[in-house]
């Protein structure tokens, strides 16, 4: 009896541990979810509590609930400093063509732009730029790299 | 600045021999059996005058070196050992012994002399096929001596021409952004060197980013892509005169420049509230003309060498694919259909193929395909590797690639590679610093 239970323990714990791991290629490792980053490990912040960046996918422009959020406390934060003035970096990670991330880091860079505005931060107080690739956070190659540089990133201007 | 481009005058052709030679390589498919090929040091003549700044008697050895490294660095030639060589350079421009030089399993033979005087030197050669025991090629021609690197990629050229059947592509240059520092810290200038690496000049600071220069075939212009004052857009360099100017007066970014075939347009991306769209300029009258309108990204134009088409990249259909459409932006169709995502597209100049970057599978590939984009060949795969760029005739690819040795990135490192449209014969080109994005100029000397 004893012998049996500790088989089926056995068999329990190789069974979870094989789902974990089907898991975890699938949706999250650490820091990444799908593959956008969720980790803190690269962001500054424009004030307490108001993270500077948001992260994206590979070749996508959307934005997560995650990156929405983050976005939101953008807004709430320019608009109690009317003066303040920003310009909005995209950047892409290597993994691609050097002409299209650029494309690619502009479209990033005025995603986050259109959803500042949306919450009223008037267009006039926000720049943008994209490096592209040129400006890689984490120079590394691995998938946590490449999700962190996968980015924009909001910047005070004065 | 000047003199060194100036245009070499032709002095006057010798003697061109109209009987068909019985060498030839074929330069259609991947060369596996070079041709030996012999070349004798060119005969410096005894009248010859000192110059300033030049070893004027090793002067016929040094270009009869560059002459075989060019030859080598084609895979369609094998330029024989000096020591084996039979007879002396001076008797053998009269007239080779054939049987002798045959023996050493020649099938070609280079021989020349030069003179240094009164700040000219003059250069003749000829080129001798050694089955048919004949002279095939001979030219004769006067320039300044600090130009004698040239002589000897102008000799390669016509060499090459006659025994290909072909335009070479030695008399010409290439530029390149040169690198340096970390990955995360990269310093880049614009660059340019012959195309044996030599006579590296840089050309920009490393004050600001530059990214993606590429030569007007038809002069020695330039368009690029500058961050000068954090503002990143088109600029043209005039590389004689180092004037520079920024293309049109878009409000936002402009990148991905490219000219016309005729030399007279600038075709690039401009991004207006995130989306990039593509656009010419007319750099005489500044008309700007808007070609597609499309919510997706439109990059990375290539004018077909005739300037009726536009090959170009757009994510209009969820991934990066290569579309071709007219001048006009109509009648736009998409080309590649394979499994992978495509960028970079660049037309032949001579009109037959576009060369492309494809990444599949987390794999970088560097392929040429038909205009209508069947016949897909991949030429190299490797980590990461992009942007090709046409010699122009239209054999050689030449693009670049990033390694690193361990994952954290350090050992970063880009450099520039060639290889023959046939899938042989890759090869790193040599630079002084770390080298991307390069573009391959036109013939100096047409």
């Amino acid at each position: 009896m004893t012998f049996n239970t500790n088989l089926r323990n056995i068999f329990l714990v190789v069974f979870t541990t094989l789902i974990l791991s089907a898991c975890s290629t699938a949706k999250k490792t650490g820091n990444v979810d799908g593959d956008v980053y969720t980790g803190k490990e690269t962001v500054k912040y424009l004030a307490s509590g108001v993270p500077d960046r948001v992260f994206f996918a590979t070749n996508k422009s959307s934005l997560t609930t995650a990156s929405r959020a983050t976005l939101r406390k953008q807004a709430t934060f320019l608009r109690k400093n009317k003066k303040l003035n920003v310009t909005i970096e995209g950047h892409a990670d290597e993994r691609g063509t050097r002409e299209y991330n650029l494309a690619l880091g502009e479209r990033r860079a005025n995603a986050a732009k259109d959803y500042l505005m949306t919450y009223g931060i008037s267009g006039k107080r926000i720049s943008t730029i994209s490096y592209g690739k040129e400006k890689p956070v984490n120079p590394a190659s691995s998938a946590l790299a490449w999700s962190q540089n996968r980015r924009s990133v909001t910047v005070k201007v004065n | 600045m000047k003199k060194i481009f100036k245009i070499l005058t032709l002095y006057h052709l010798i003697f061109i021999n109209p009987v068909l030679a019985l060498i030839e390589v074929d330069i259609t498919r991947g060369n596996l059996d070079p041709l030996p090929i012999a070349v004798s040091p060119l005969h410096v003549d005894i009248k010859s005058q000192e110059h300033e700044g030049l070893k004027v008697k090793e002067l016929g050895t040094s270009i009869s070196e560059i002459i075989e490294k060019n030859f080598k660095g084609t895979g369609l030639f094998n330029p024989l050992k000096k020591e084996a060589f039979v007879q002396k350079p001076d008797i053998a421009h009269i007239k080779p012994r054939f049987e002798d030089w045959r023996l050493i399993k020649a099938q070609a033979l280079v021989t020349g002399k030069l003179l240094v005087k009164d700040e000219k030197l003059k250069v003749e050669f000829r080129l001798w096929d050694l089955t048919a025991s004949k002279e095939i090629t001979a030219l004769a021609f006067t320039t300044t001596p600090s130009n004698w690197r040239r002589v000897a990629h102008i000799i390669s050229d016509k060499i090459y021409e006659r025994l290909t059947g072909e335009n070479g592509y030695f008399d010409t240059r290439i530029i390149y952004v040169a690198e340096s520092g970390p990955k995360n810290q990269r310093i880049k200038k614009l660059a340019i060197m012959d195309q044996d690496g030599a006579k590296t000049k840089y050309l920009t600071l490393g004050t600001e980013l530059v990214l993606t220069p590429r030569f007007n075939p038809t002069n020695q212009m330039v368009t690029y892509l500058s961050y000068f004052r954090n503002m990143p857009r088109v600029y043209l360099l005039d590389i004689e005169t180092g004037m520079q100017e920024v293309v049109g007066n878009f409000p936002g970014m402009t990148f991905a420049p490219r000219f016309s075939p005729d030399g007279k347009k600038i075709i690039m991306s401009f991004a207006e509230d995130g989306n990039s769209d593509i656009y010419t300029m007319d750099l005489e009258t500044r008309v700007v003309e808007r070609i597609t309108n499309h919510s997706s990204i439109d990059t990375s134009p290539s004018f077909s060498p005739d300037g009726k088409f536009i090959v170009f990249n757009s994510d209009r259909s969820g991934l990066q694919q290569i579309y071709v459409m007219r001048s006009d932006g109509s009648n736009v169709k998409r080309i590649t259909f394979g499994s992978g995502i495509y960028g970079t597209p660049v037309w032949s100049p001579r009109g037959d193929l576009i060369a492309f970057t494809k990444v599949r599978k987390g794999r970088f590939y560097i392929g040429v395909m038909r205009i209508d984009g069947t016949g897909e060949r991949l030429l190299t795969e490797n980590f990461y590797q992009e942007a090709p760029s046409w010699s122009p005739n239209g054999r050689v690819l030449v693009f670049y690639r990033e390694t690193k040795s361990g994952k954290k990135g350090e050992g970063f490192s880009a450099k520039l590679w060639s290889i023959d449209i046939t899938g042989y014969n890759e090869r790193r080109l040599e630079t002084k610093t770390d080298a991307s994005d390069p573009s391959w100029s036109s013939l100096l000397s047409k």
